[in-house]
């Protein structure tokens, strides 16, 4: 789950990382208000979770409570690269004399915790890693010993951080890595991590992504989740517990486990469609599972044909099919289903179907994923 | 032959009387597997369905000489089940829990590299694991793998996705190819075996004359196997990488199945694949295909 970068400050204060003073605004009275409390001059700052904010015009300095109506004004409902801004953070604006890089996150091949530090922050730190790859500093840190000060210290010296930055900088970064593990982060990263005139460290931007399976120990991401951007389909599909990704294809996707998902959006792909979206509706692919999988699938008004992708395994044919069945019987559906039915007692589940005295013109039974997908795909287009 | 697991393997499933545990467990022994014992904390002492149940790994372990471990726990014990199995004396577990937080996860794999360095795991977050015909440990049907003959050509499946996994059984049995092991290894961040220890182990298994690999979009793993083959495997393979049409930035489902920052896609990874000789498909049929062509060639 990804936040909102005031999301992300909120977060950094719990683990006592400097942040700016501000507040978040819905809109143009609340923008001022939040001001006048930061103190001028203030930043007005678009939330929204793409990169380029500020070229784009959603990142404005107001010396006054007239300049935070304008700014705010302009911001609050722009467009930034297709998101909407619905609040902008206004804080206390920094005077900055140098911006550095910092960041938390799995390095998978290492098994282990990746630091990334770098002098040179304030500009997209994958160009940084293109253009000047040495002015990056990596460090694993074992998950199990954990970084120290010392050890963050050596880093930071290793980055080439100044001298009067080094103090500040290292205490940041142990706590930015208590906020990585203790917070349940995928992603922690401050871009620019700042150094104040007055020689003071301090966050500026706040990237945090959390691991939702650490949700049951966070009882205080309630109020993240409610400000997650899902579109109408993803949060219809939440509801009902099932995993999906809305597409823009036109060809709806059921399928039973991630990876044959997935495959069955290759395949689909692959004899020229295009996939309306990712559902895996797990193992059980039971009526009930299956009725809220075509319900979700139902209210894509640009689904046009549905391929249900099943493999059963421990779920056995016969009680897919029956699922099927029942779940038609609940949802009237828009689009016809194509069924690729294979594995344990796929034979009985195909024969239900088929008794079922479905029309064809609403479900087709094909022996193949391939086939079921040209079939899906001739239907969708 | 066949590898981490045969018919001597001796399991106990931590979890027996829960839900999951009891279910799986069950099934394995069906299947013939040596399940000999069970471990829920507080019931000791009593039975699941013949399986004696005790309070804690140790005991179980003294009691029945279990060398592997099934773990069925939910997400927030799973990793304290793990590192008691291992503590005990373990040597093979295989966890099959979703949804075990990143960061457990890490410092579960860290703290057994470090305490129990000879400790092999499997998943978290994985089907588990089978010797067609000897042993299936985890969430595997076990009616739809194709026991290894003796004469060969036997191929080994090593998969990071469970339907695939499943998948892949199936195009090898309606082909008559037999299978020494298949073992998934799952779509976790922190998997604690790896596509390099299965080939390797594959590599050095006689009854295994050809190998199968699934990857998934997401990480390095596949690519990281690719240059292990080119240096070490010279037993033909086919392979199939699901998630090309996924688009970037969005979770598929594992909690590793990411494309991000460029990295992870499924061409690089099936690039990556054909570069070190492997065979690639484009569908998990295709797949299976070309290894009804591999073992053609070898028989």
């Amino acid at each position: 789950m990804d936040l909102f970068e005031y999301q992300g400050k909120q977060y950094f204060s719990r683990f006592d990382i400097p942040v700016s003073a501000g507040g978040v605004a819905l809109s143009v009275d609340e923008a001022v208000a939040a001001a006048d409390k930061a103190g001028y001059p203030v930043v007005v700052k678009a939330q929204v979770q793409v990169g380029g904010r500020g070229k784009a015009g959603g990142i404005k300095l107001a010396n006054d409570a007239t300049e935070v109506r304008t700014h705010a004004g302009s911001i609050l409902g722009m467009e930034i690269k297709g998101h909407v801004v619905e609040r902008v953070w206004v804080e206390h604006a920094s005077d900055i004399d140098e911006e550095y890089y910092a960041s938390f996150t799995l390095d998978r091949a290492a098994k282990k915790h990746l630091l990334m530090l770098s002098a040179k922050g304030g500009v997209d730190i994958e160009e940084v890693a293109a253009k000047d790859p040495d002015a990056i500093v990596k460090l694993h840190v074992d998950p199990v010993e954990g970084l120290s000060l010392e050890a963050a210290r050596r880093a930071a010296v290793d980055a080439r951080i100044p001298d009067k930055a080094l103090t500040g900088v290292a205490s940041i970064l142990v706590q930015l890595y208590r906020c990585f593990t203790e917070g349940d982060c995928d992603l922690a990263e401050i871009n620019p991590l700042i150094l104040k005139p007055t020689g003071e460290v301090h966050a500026l931007d706040a990237k945090v992504s959390l691991d939702v399976n650490a949700e049951f120990r966070h009882p205080e991401w309630e109020d993240f989740k409610a400000t997650e951007k899902l579109d109408a389909r993803e949060r219809l599909a939440r509801d009902k517990g099932l995993q999906y990704i809305g597409l823009d294809g036109t060809v709806g996707i059921i399928a039973n486990g991630a990876g044959l998902a997935m495959s069955t959006l290759d395949v689909v792909n692959q004899v020229g469609g295009s996939a309306a979206n990712f559902l895996d509706i797990g193992g059980g692919a039971n009526a009930d599972l299956m009725a809220g999988a075509l319900e979700v699938i139902n209210s894509d008004a640009n689904v046009r044909s549905i391929f249900i992708n099943i493999f059963g395994g421990i779920t056995r044919g016969e009680e897919v099919a029956k699922g099927i069945v029942e779940a038609l019987g609940r949802v009237d559906l828009r689009a016809p289903i194509v069924i690729r039915l294979d594995g344990t007692n796929a034979e009985e589940g195909r024969q239900i179907l088929a008794n079922a005295g479905i029309p064809e013109s609403r479900l087709v039974s094909k022996p193949t994923m391939l086939e079921a997908a040209e079939a899906a795909v001739v239907i969708a287009t | 032959m066949a590898i981490f697991v045969d018919a001597s393997t001796k399991v106990i499933v931590q979890g027996l009387t829960g839900g999951q545990g009891k279910y799986h467990g069950l099934r394995n022994r069906s299947y013939g597997t040596q399940v000999v014992g069970g471990v829920t904390p507080g019931k000791g002492g009593t039975d699941v369905e013949g399986i004696p149940v005790f309070d804690g790994v140790a005991d179980a372990v003294a009691s029945t000489g279990a060398t592997a471990s099934f773990v069925a726990v939910p997400p927030r014990a799973a990793p304290a089940a793990i590192l008691e199995a291992a503590a005990a004396g373990i040597s093979f577990i295989v966890c099959i829990t979703e949804g075990i937080p990143a960061q457990d996860e890490a410092r579960t794999y860290s703290t057994l590299l470090r305490d129990h360095p000879t400790v092999r795991l499997l998943g978290p977050n994985c089907p588990g694991i089978i010797s067609p015909g000897k042993c299936n440990i985890g969430i595997t049907a076990g009616e739809i793998a194709q026991e290894p003959s003796v004469a060969g050509p036997n191929v080994g499946i090593v998969s990071r996705s469970g339907t695939l996994t499943y998948q892949a059984l199936y195009e090898l049995k309606q082909r008559g190819i037999g299978v020494s092991t298949c073992v998934g290894i799952g779509g976790d961040p922190v998997p604690g075996t790896s596509f390099i220890d299965c080939l390797g182990e594959f590599q050095a298994d006689p009854e295994t004359h050809a190998i199968i690999m699934i990857g998934e979009i997401g990480g390095s793993a596949e690519e990281e196997a690719a240059e292990f083959i080119k240096a070490n495997v010279t037993k033909p393979m086919s392979a199939y990488i699901a998630g090309v049409t996924a688009p970037a930035g969005k979770k598929m489902g594992h909690a590793g199945a990411i494309v991000s920052g460029g990295k992870g896609t499924a061409r690089g990874k099936m690039d990556a694949l054909r570069d070190a000789g492997v065979r690639v498909g484009q569908n998990p049929t295709e797949a299976g295909a070309l290894m009804a062509e591999i073992v053609a060639g070898l028989r």
